[in-house]
């Protein structure tokens, strides 16, 4: 009995392989099919320039290789996923080095800030590593500054970036119309844009989740094509330039002059001078946007964003105004950016509509829902691996080896940006950070984790 | 007079194909609860893929009226068959694996994908205009006034106008009569409901997005032999002006996304000719904010009541 | 107990109509100071809807709730905005569908509940930036106070877990902690014995009576629950399809016919017949 009930083990668990390899090929088949029906016609055919009109120039190749890597693809994924060794695999290492990882995060926060403190120091630090590091830091700001809005206090706000330009252009006509010193412009830009924040967020008061959105994007291109039409007061497509550069408290850092900063501490001139004290302008900015979030976290309005973020209605029934909580949720947020934007406009001497479209405001919120639960430490994370990504993708020369000669992986960039954008999302819906750490505790403090924490309705 | 009946009849034709467009945020926007920002992009997509075809079976040029007839059709049938392919595809690779998921995340996901689709395009067709000389010849002219201004409505008119109103009565006979339409409107009340009383959900949501890809194909397509000139850009502005349309008319209304794509195209007509044209966006993206704050269940739409 | 009637709350010929439906039809009752109050009925009578025209829900149509505080001062309820109610008026509520910060720990729940006091001690935040001593003494106080309570629900074990965590009765009885935080005068609780089981429920009513004694704040209940009803309640207010059918106490209204008779689904016609038969 029980020989033949081995035998026909052994024959089912041989057909069972079969079946499943005949399966895994038939699924990959299908993707394969799909993925040539995407290719005809976008792939197949490129739409080119001719003498009179356009042609038609066929990309078969292309189209094969697309094919084959998605027949190639569907299977090998269906093998890894359902392959007994490798999901137990993934388990035995995944969860302990999620731990480990989470144990890690104090620490890695403080490492972080010792290693930004020290970067312009270090032997590779040259004028491109500095210039991606004042760059990366600037979104680090811009990522606090609306995790104020969408991490704390729930409000999705697509529009930030109108904030950011708000500070940028209230800088450079402050500066130029009234020759005002940088420490006195950015305080004033800052009161600006958080007063613009008021009234950008009085109307949408009662929107919820993706309607607030929409019309927080909606606002934000308004004054973006504003900015570009407004000729007499922003110089409209041609922005402003001349925008007084910083200095080092009088002492200016040119070649040339009187009071040089090179001149004053005996050293030979070089233009990474400036860039350094630029680095440390953003840091230092960043660093306030971080420890002035920690504490009004702690403080009651930080819990009225939480407690609001959590449910509004049991917020009122509390007493707590909700309208007050949002709009100081949009100054302060809109406040920071405002900084933000005071310190590009200074740091390049020329701004225009240009730098400040939906895709930065997309950016600097995929950045905040990627760096998850509105945490600070997550978000910094995640402005560090996008735009540090982001840079890493213009030079991919090797990718030329794969994609052909004219292969331009500068215009490539966007397309893995977005791709990234949805793999990251499908992934980890909430963000690298899976929980939340409470602000007070009668003992010790015990993270929250993500499946309790809403992420607001606005 | 004769002024303002030609923009009357340029803002309906516009009106149209935006209408056509908010369909689809409108009928995505009902059965799960997000807003399709790729869907724009879907629109762009299915411009260029009739583009291809038109060009592929040399249209330009087609020795008669029938065989040029003939083609569009042949194009019209293709484009709207690939088109829903990759509305099927966006559906699911991005939105599917986080339905059920938190607000934010689909969200992001379909401003990725929206960024995905545009620079692919970019990319792989290159990012220069595309022009297309004008197919369909000819119109009538139906008014002329004292000082010699004739008021035009081209054939092209003429056939996006009917177009939109063929689909419509289609698809409100899919929506009402079918039982796709039931299903459709079981999983907008309760989905979890639908799917205990037998409703294939995922099936239900993806021909819905279908649907939506199909239409705006169709959208695309008459946009390209309207104006007659393409970019891998124009999915952003229509998206954004459909979703105003959607919106106005009140989500959830297929009657009222047509309507309010009317209503769209005939503001920015009108305003474009009477006051400026750098800020007809302005005021596009003015009306889409009026509109949710002062009335976010929109012109036919239901009020959504939260229970305390 | 013959007392000169000193009400808290005055509901004046309150009616709620949402379009053609009349879901409250011309109720008059008045709860008295440091009594509790239920409003008892079938379900659809309308007992959530007063309570949301109450609190600042809903507009009331018609009608006039008067809330008279303990120095003297007289609020109209109907025409405060919904944060004034509490804030100004000192009326707290439980919702039927527990909302708690489920995102937040128990003890922060209740630090949310004392935001105003914080929110001043703290000088508008400015100065709990800038890391001031009275901000500090004045959290500290709250969590005194938030500590107080916990323990009177039972729920000190649990002070830094989320609220969320929390299972059930322990989420119920936090509600009404947090509700208690913001030191009302009126407490109003919509179904707080709903899901609970005869334990709880019994400790439920321990902690009404000891609301009612030793915080002297007056109580406003829905309740389905007959025996949380009946044990703890000064006064019983009847709903039946809008309207008020009975008014008076426990006793009073356990042996009214029309009250009977609403319970028992009967016919206005039948409603005399049940009368003699009862009686």
């Amino acid at each position: 009995m029980s020989v033949e009930a081995d035998k026909g083990h052994v024959e089912i668990a041989a057909g069972g392989r079969g079946v499943q390899l005949a399966g895994r090929l038939k699924k990959a088949a299908i993707t394969a099919f799909v993925v040539l029906l995407l290719c005809i016609p976008m792939v197949a055919f490129r739409t080119v320039d001719a003498q009179d009109g356009l042609a038609l120039v066929t990309r078969w190749d292309m189209v094969a290789t697309l094919v084959a890597i998605a027949f190639a693809g569907q299977f090998l994924w269906d093998v890894l996923r359902e392959s007994a060794t490798a999901s137990t695999a993934a388990g035995q290492v995944g969860k302990p080095v999620g731990r480990a990882l989470g144990s890690l995060l104090p620490y890695l926060g403080a490492g972080m800030i010792v290693f930004a403190v020290a970067l312009p120091f270090m032997p590779f630090s040259d004028r491109y590593i500095m210039d991606l590091a004042v760059l990366v830091l600037t979104y680090v700001m811009l990522a606090w500054g609306l995790n104020i809005v969408v991490g704390l206090a729930g409000l999705l706000d697509l529009g930030y970036v109108a904030f950011y330009a708000v500070g940028a252009y209230s800088y450079a006509l402050l500066a130029q119309h009234y020759g005002f010193s940088f420490w006195i412009c950015l305080p004033l830009a800052g009161m600006l844009a958080a007063f613009w924040g008021i009234i950008l967020g009085f109307p949408v008061l009662r929107l919820r989740g993706d309607y607030l959105a929409i019309v927080t994007l909606a606002f934000g291109e308004i004054i973006r094509i504003v900015l570009l039409n407004w000729y007499e007061f922003t110089g409209g497509p041609d922005g402003l330039s001349s925008i007084p550069r910083p200095d080092f408290f009088g002492l200016e850092f040119k070649r040339f002059g009187e009071n040089t900063f090179h001149g004053f501490f005996g050293i030979e001139y070089s233009s990474l001078h400036r860039i350094v004290f630029l680095y440390y302008l953003i840091l230092i900015l960043a660093l306030i946007t971080n420890v002035v979030t920690i504490r009004l976290r702690r403080l009651p309005i930080g819990r009225a964003w939480e407690a609001m973020r959590e449910d509004e209605i049991a917020c009122k029934s509390l007493g707590i105004s909700v309208v007050k909580t949002k709009l100081t949720a949009f100054a302060i947020g809109a406040m920071f950016g405002g900084f933000a934007g005071s310190f590009f406009a200074t740091k390049q001497g020329f701004i225009s509509p240009e730098s400040f479209t939906f895709l930065e405001s997309a950016i600097i919120l995929a950045i905040v829902v990627l760096g998850g639960m509105g945490s600070q430490i997550g978000v910094a994370i995640a402005a560090v691996a996008l735009i540090g990504g982001l840079e890493w993708l213009r030079d991919l020369d090797f990718l030329k080896q794969i994609f052909g000669q004219d292969f331009d992986p500068k215009q490539w960039r966007m397309v893995f940006f977005g791709a990234l954008m949805v793999l990251v999302m499908v992934w980890r819906p909430r963000g690298f950070i899976g929980s939340r750490k409470p602000t007070v505790a009668l003992g010790e403090r015990k993270a929250i984790g993500s499946d309790l924490v809403k992420e607001g309705h606005g | 007079m004769e002024y303002f009946v030609q923009q009357l009849i340029n803002g309906i034709t516009l009106g149209s194909i935006y209408g056509l467009i908010a369909i689809g945020y409108s009928m995505v926007y009902g059965i799960i609860g997000m807003i399709n920002f790729a869907h724009g992009d879907i629109f762009m997509v299915g411009a260029f893929i009739s583009l291809i075809f038109i060009l592929l079976l040399a249209a330009v040029g087609a020795s008669s009226i029938a065989l040029l007839v003939l083609i569009l059709l042949v194009v019209l049938a293709l484009a709207l068959a690939l088109t829903s392919v990759w509305g099927f595809v966006v559906e699911r690779i991005a939105y599917r694996p986080l339905r059920g998921s938190f607000r934010l995340a689909p969200l992001i996901s379909a401003i990725g994908m929206s960024l995905f689709l545009q620079n692919l395009v970019q990319i792989i067709q290159g990012a220069r205009v595309k022009p297309l000389p004008p197919l369909v010849p000819g119109g009538y002219t139906i008014m002329e006034s004292a000082n010699g201004f004739t008021v035009q409505l081209s054939n092209m008119q003429i056939l996006i106008v009917v177009a939109t109103v063929a689909l419509m009565a289609i698809f409100t006979y899919i929506i009402t009569q079918t039982s796709l339409g039931r299903a459709q409107r079981a999983c907008e009340q309760d989905r979890t409901m639908a799917a205990l009383t037998g409703v294939n959900v995922d099936l239900t949501i993806s021909l819905t997005f279908v649907i939506g890809a199909a239409l705006a194909s169709v959208a695309g397509m008459m946009f390209l032999l309207y104006y007659g000139v393409i970019d891998f850009y124009i999915g952003f502005l229509a998206g954004i002006k459909a979703f105003t349309a959607a919106v106005l008319g009140g989500i959830g209304s297929l009657p009222g996304a047509m309507l309010g794509g009317l209503i769209i195209g005939l503001i920015e007509v009108f305003w474009s000719a009477y006051f400026s044209v750098e800020y007809k966006d302005v005021a596009a993206f003015s009306i889409l904010a009026i509109v949710l704050i002062f009335m976010p269940s929109g012109l036919l739409g239901k009020p959504e009541i939260e229970k305390v | 107990m013959a007392t000169v009637s000193d009400p808290i709350l005055e509901v004046v010929h309150l009616t709620m109509r949402f379009g053609g439906l009349v879901a409250v039809d011309d109720i008059s009752f008045q709860a008295e100071r440091e009594e509790i109050t239920a409003i008892i009925g079938p379900n659809g009578a309308g007992k959530t809807t007063v309570f949301n025209c109450l609190t600042g829900f809903y507009k009331p149509t018609v009608g006039m709730i008067r809330m008279r505080r303990r120095g003297g001062d007289t609020f109209l309820l109907e025409r405060l905005p919904d944060d004034a109610i509490n804030k100004l008026a000192g009326v707290a509520r439980t919702f039927q569908n527990i909302r708690l910060f489920s995102g937040m720990t128990v003890l922060e729940n209740l630090l949310v509940a004392q935001h105003h006091k914080l929110m001043d001690a703290s000088g508008f935040t400015v100065g709990g930036i800038l890391g001031l001593p009275g901000y500090r003494r004045a959290e500290r106080a709250a969590i005194e106070k938030a500590k107080f309570w916990l323990d009177k629900v039972g729920l000190i074990e649990r002070a830094d877990d989320a609220a969320g965590d929390l299972p059930y009765g322990a989420q119920r009885r936090l509600e009404i902690a947090r509700a208690m935080c913001t030191d009302p005068e009126l407490l109003c609780l919509d179904e707080p014995a709903a899901g609970l089981n005869p334990r709880e429920s019994a400790e439920l009513n321990e902690l009404l009576l000891d609301i009612r004694e030793t915080q002297k704040s007056s109580i406003l209940l829905i309740e389905h629950d007959m025996g949380v009803v009946m044990e703890v309640s000064d006064r019983i207010v009847v709903l039946d399809y809008g309207e008020l059918i009975a008014d008076g106490t426990p006793e009073e209204v356990r042996a009214d016919p029309k009250v009977i008779a609403a319970y028992l689904g009967v016919e206005d016609e039948e409603v005399e017949e049940v009368e003699r038969e009862i009686s």
